[in-house]
């Protein structure tokens, strides 16, 4: 007991320990997370009028980066896969770092459901009434939950064994690690299913939304966590080998093909049909009755998506930078067609044939921009501490066992 | 976090911190330099922290203490789980805050449904003139915000010959209505037998009586806007500000799973006037109504106006594909209507 709050003491304070990239970075993430705090105070002195939505468009930003984020967090079970499943132990070592994504992802998407709360204040009503298994919002909750529970276990328990310098006892995770590859999965579908369950929503009424949900996930966070590896590889001692790279880029690749396939099919089934209920679609990529605010987005999100997927195709991306870029564009691309395309067009036109567009007001912005920067700034402390932790700088032994020697590469790294 | 800036941490905390540092006797090590203006620095960035935390935290001072929930109110239980008594105390309190805040005596009641009965609503589109005599009544009686307005109705001017919503028009404004080559349909909730917003509300906090009307505890809401994204007919409204009411024209005789007045934040709407219609009353927009276009009685009592239309009238739902099975009906008169020339003596009991 003793030695995990040592851990903990450690972790507390290696995290304020860096150089000055680092201090700058976090300053910065620091700066932005509170205004991101402040503007979600006056949200709460103001209400929701705070924010763009309307009774017409009543999610907006916070719903749309929500969705986005939980396909993030799938990520963890793309680099989980292969290592444990088919024992490709070339992935092995970055393995943490897709788990402690999860971790902070999964933060975010809670902390996004919550500024999007009229009542934050009686979220416990969510023990005492619960209506489960009826509201898909219950299975929602229940599942990310869950998968935050079970990735921070699991890296959490991996990064304390090597804290401590014994092996992991396999019986203590393995069966976690494949619970959690299962719950990655689901944690995508019954959002989907969130959406998907709406009969009143011809836009979101589609089978085709669970796998596309898949798809552009599995693209959008190994993507991400190849740029993560890049910036580790760059600006720490923590080895990371081309080879783990090529095997991500090779599941961002696949992925992204696929993604592109299901986003071509239900373009075809909403415009070739083009009956009464492609109005969504029509607004969404053509403008509806001279309204087209989110044209300009969807057609760059589709312009990044098609420019990444070309990339990641051609042997180019095997040099590190086309890689670098063809990540950037996919992340981009997909958290405007999860976020912006996927939910709000479902809301222009409304049930009643009314067009309201949406615009994000700079309040909603700011309280996004808070998360963000939280949620980067939890990631970057979680991959602060892995790293020495894990290459066996910084362990119990060296800092309390020989008590003479500072840990210096740490402090310099 | 930790910022090197200096400029908090002065001459003075600078003597103050530098004793602390465990290395003062090797004042030319490098490293005992770093550690001392480490600390410095840590102590700047520390008070820089909490005054950023706390101007972060600043605008929580204008919230209002009615938004700051009472001991009381944060365990108040869910509407269906309160004894008598429970009902009795809340009842009391909500009257306690309409006098505190609208300076009005209000009479809140937790009205019952009534054993036998299941209300249903119906509509002659071949008579709406589409005055909006209705929204202006229901706003009334609910104690709907005025600002930002909240409406529970909606009329749609339509394109004769069609039902398509999407070639609606929601704001229509001539100096006189009707208008030529259109025709009026009033949306507001449907009470639907099979509703999608029950279905979803994550935490029970609406729910279907068994007079059918769909109902709101406003005291357990927490504002996700599920239902809202559920509804086909757009019947929800979100309390996005603090509803105001002017003081003069609060309706004092409220439910509490009605027109008792909202706090922000929650999901509202219409309940067919259950304060009214749960003791023999009609709803305020089935009394305004100048044409006489609405409807609305206890369906199961089979003399009831109702009862006749849905069975000799061309009675159709919106929306049937849904399968939420409203309780609100539409029907075109056969005769009579508005677009014809009125015809020969109608005989008795023919029309309704
Ligand atoms: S019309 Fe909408 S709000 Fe009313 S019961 Fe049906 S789904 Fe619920
Ligand atoms: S807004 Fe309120 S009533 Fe509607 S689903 Fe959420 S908690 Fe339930």
């Amino acid at each position: 007991m003793k030695r995990y709050f040592s851990f903990l003491w450690q972790c507390g304070r290696i995290s304020f320990v860096g150089g000055w990239r680092y201090h700058t970075w976090m300053t910065v993430l620091t700066i932005l997370s509170l205004i991101g705090l402040y503007a979600y105070c006056q949200q709460l002195v103001h209400g929701l009028v705070t924010t763009g939505m309307t009774d017409q468009v009543s999610w907006g930003l916070y719903i749309a980066n929500f969705t986005f984020l939980v396909g993030m967090a799938a990520a963890a079970a793309m680099l989980v896969i292969p290592v444990y499943v088919y024992r490709n132990m070339q992935l092995y070592d970055v393995v943490v770092f897709g788990e402690l994504l999860a971790v902070s992802v999964i933060i975010m998407c809670l902390m996004f459901v919550t500024v999007d709360l009229g009542r934050p204040d009686r979220f416990l009503h969510m023990l005492q009434r619960f209506n489960f298994p009826i509201s898909m919002l219950t299975w929602d909750v229940l599942a990310l939950t869950g998968y935050l529970l079970l990735n921070l276990h699991i890296c959490g328990y991996l990064i304390y064994c090597s804290y401590c310098g014994r092996e992991p006892s396999k019986a203590f995770y393995i069966p976690f690690v494949f619970i959690a590859i299962v719950w990655a999965i689901s944690i995508h579908t019954v959002t989907a299913f969130l959406y998907v369950g709406l009969g009143g929503r011809p836009f979101w009424n589609s089978a085709i939304i669970a796998p596309r949900f898949l798809a552009s996930a599995f693209a959008a966070g190994p993507a991400f966590i190849i740029l993560t590896l890049q910036i580790v590889r760059r600006y720490t001692r923590h080895r990371v080998n081309d080879d783990s790279l090529l095997t991500l880029r090779r599941i961002v690749q696949v992925a992204m093909i696929i993604n592109a396939f299901l986003l071509g099919c239900e373009v075809f089934t909403e415009f070739y049909t083009d009956s009464a209920h492609s109005a969504s679609a029509h607004y969404l990529f053509l403008g509806l009755h001279g309204r087209s605010g989110l044209v300009p987005w969807i057609w760059t999100a589709i312009v990044f998506n098609l420019v990444a997927t070309v990339l990641f195709v051609l042997p180019a991306s095997r040099a590190l930078r086309t890689l670098n870029i063809a990540c950037i564009l996919a992340v981009l691309g997909i958290w405007i067609e999860k976020g912006m395309g996927l939910i709000i067009p479902a809301f222009v036109p409304t049930p009643l044939g009314e067009i309201v567009e949406y615009v994000p007001t700079a309040h909603e912005i700011m309280v996004c921009v808070g998360i963000w920067a939280f949620g980067l700034l939890l990631y970057t402390v979680f991959v602060r501490i892995s790293v020495p932790v894990l290459a066996g700088e910084l362990t119990h032994e060296k800092r309390y066992g020989e008590p003479a020697r500072r840990v210096q590469g740490v402090q310099s790294s | 976090m930790a910022s090197h800036s200096h400029s908090l941490g002065g001459p003075s905390r600078r003597q103050r911190v530098a004793p602390a540092s465990r290395r003062w006797g090797h004042r030319r090590d490098a490293g005992a330099t770093v550690t001392r203006r480490g600390f410095i620095g840590k102590g700047a960035a520390v008070l820089a922290g909490a005054a950023g935390v706390a101007a972060a935290l600043s605008p929580l001072r204008h919230l209002s203490p009615n938004d700051i929930p009472t001991a009381e109110k944060f365990f108040q239980k869910h509407y269906k789980e309160m004894t008598p008594e429970d009902k009795q105390a809340v009842l009391e309190r909500i009257e306690r805050e309409v006098a505190n805040r609208h300076c009005a005596i209000a009479d809140v009641q937790a009205h019952e449904p009534l054993d036998g009965v299941e209300f249903l609503y119906a509509l002659n589109l071949s008579r709406c003139i589409g005055c909006r005599k209705c929204v202006f009544a229901c706003v009334k009686e609910n104690n709907c915000s005025r600002g930002p307005e909240i409406q529970y109705i909606r009329v749609l001017k339509m394109e004769k010959g069609s039902i398509d919503v999407e070639t609606s028009d929601h704001h229509y404004d001539p100096s006189q209505v009707p208008e030529h080559d259109s025709y009026y349909m009033p949306v507001q909730c449907h009470q639907c037998a099979n509703p999608p917003c029950v279905k979803v509300c994550p935490v029970e906090a609406t729910w279907q009586e068994p007079d059918g009307i769909t109902v709101v505890d406003y005291d357990w809401c927490i504002g996700c806007r599920y239902c809202e994204a559920a509804c086909p007919y757009w019947a929800r409204r979100f309390n996005f500000a603090e509803p105001t009411i002017p003081r003069d024209e609060l309706t004092t005789d409220m439910g509490y799973l009605s027109n008792r007045p909202r706090p922000k934040g929650v999901m509202e709407k219409c309940t067919f006037c259950l304060q009214r219609t749960r003791r023999g009353r009609l709803p305020a927009c089935v009394e305004v109504c100048p044409t006489g276009s609405r409807k609305f009685g206890n369906v199961l009592d089979p003399d009831s106006e109702v009862a006749y239309i849905l069975k000799h009238k061309r009675v159709f739902v919106f929306k049937e594909d849904l399968g939420t099975l409203p309780r609100f009906f539409y029907y075109f008169d056969e005769r009579g209507s508005r677009y014809h020339e009125p015809i020969a003596p109608v005989a008795p009991g023919g029309e309704a």
